[in-house]
């Protein structure tokens, strides 16, 4: 099943990229198409954590919210840049993530990092060490309103 | 289209301005984390907002569809990339320079730890 | 416009070069040049734009790919020495 869906995106994003419908090429994108599931299911690449398919319908909701995020985070950068007097307050901290499964604690620590402004530094378990370029950053993350809203998406909303 | 022509010159400008202030910025600021911190503005808003414009621009054709996937390869890929160069770096032992270290405030149970050395400064 | 935003990619790539040429540490030059494929893939498909030739993206497509696996490929060398190091075996 999972493996059906990876393929039809596969073969799906060779027809976006290549745009011609003749029927040599595409025999060949059905090729390429299986042989990849067939590598792909030889590394046993495709389980829940690399292609998590559950989680798929809940990211249409989530991506807005987190471009969003990432342009109010990204003009604080650019003040914080452009302001005549440096006055940047680096700061680290640890956070702690809620999800259950990795590939959401994954999810939690990429966002971070994708925000400009916050890096995650480290994970351990669920322990995320952050940099963050503004101590306001790092308070933010602390108060967790981004871990809740994770863990949101992590139920399918 | 005018409206389009004039929403999409606004979106490039936008992105050539986050471009230039990340590249900026990453000359301005002052230790490697820090500079990472403006790295990321330039992959994720200069060249989102900037992608977007030229969007626009090709209107829906096969070329708008492929800036949609670089723009996806930027989102998926930069985090990991700067995570994995950060990690790399703390590792190697170049400490950043902070005004506050917050650290403390978890041990590596999350729990807050007995003693209160929270904000301790570095 | 688009010669605009060519020229402002242009700019933005010489202050990155700058920061790879005045480092000081490895990974800032690392983290550099990681911006400069950015920038790179950035000024393609303006260019191509400025062309009138889509086809140009293809390439900044498959720059972007190199661009990751190239930088990842650095820092796992310069990290454990090995480009074949395996995370799992030092548990092991």
């Amino acid at each position: 099943m999972r493996l059906i869906s990876f393929g039809t995106i596969l073969f799906l994003f060779w027809l976006a990229l290549s745009g011609y419908f003749k029927p040599f090429l595409l025999i060949g994108g059905i090729v390429c198409t299986l042989f990849v599931l067939y590598a792909a299911r030889r590394m046993k690449l495709i389980d829940s954590e690399s292609y998590p398919a559950h989680l798929f319908p809940a990211a249409s909701t989530y991506w807005p919210w987190l471009l969003w995020e990432i342009v109010k985070a990204g003009w604080s950068v650019t003040k914080a840049v452009l302001r005549p007097k440096l006055d940047i307050s680096p700061t680290m901290t640890r956070v702690v993530a809620t999800q259950a499964t990795p590939e959401c604690i994954a999810t939690y620590g990429n966002s971070i990092t994708l925000t400009p402004g916050t890096i995650t530094t480290r994970v351990d378990g669920n322990i995320l060490t952050v940099h963050a370029l503004e101590r306001g950053g790092a308070i933010d993350l602390e108060e967790g309103g981004m871990d809740a809203r994770v863990t949101q998406f992590e139920r399918g909303r | 289209m005018i409206l389009i022509d004039v929403a999409s010159w606004l979106l490039i400008l936008a992105g050539c301005f986050f471009i230039l202030t990340g590249a900026f910025g990453m000359l301005r600021l002052p230790d490697l984390y820090t500079r990472m911190h403006s790295a990321s503005l330039i992959e994720t808003l200069g060249a989102g907002l900037l992608f977007a414009g030229l969007m626009l621009q090709a209107g829906f054709t096969q070329a708008t569809i492929k800036l949609f996937f670089i723009l996806l390869l930027f989102f998926l890929t930069g985090p990991v990339i700067t995570h994995a160069l950060a990690q790399a770096a703390l590792e190697f032992g170049i400490k950043p320079k902070l005004t506050e270290d917050r650290r403390g405030r978890l041990d590596d149970d999350g729990k807050a730890p007995a003693s209160d050395n929270d904000g301790r400064p570095s | 416009m688009f010669t605009v935003a060519a020229l402002a990619v242009i700019a933005a790539l010489v202050l990155v070069v700058v920061r790879v040429l005045r480092g000081p540490t490895l990974f800032d030059r690392v983290l550099a040049a990681n911006s400069v494929g950015t920038l790179a893939i950035i000024f393609l498909a303006v260019l191509g734009f400025l062309n009138g030739r889509p086809e140009w993206l293809d390439i900044a497509l498959v720059y972007g790919v190199l661009n990751i696996i190239g930088t990842i490929a650095i820092l796992k060398f310069f990290r454990h020495g090995d480009l074949a190091h395996d995370a799992g075996e030092d548990d092991a």
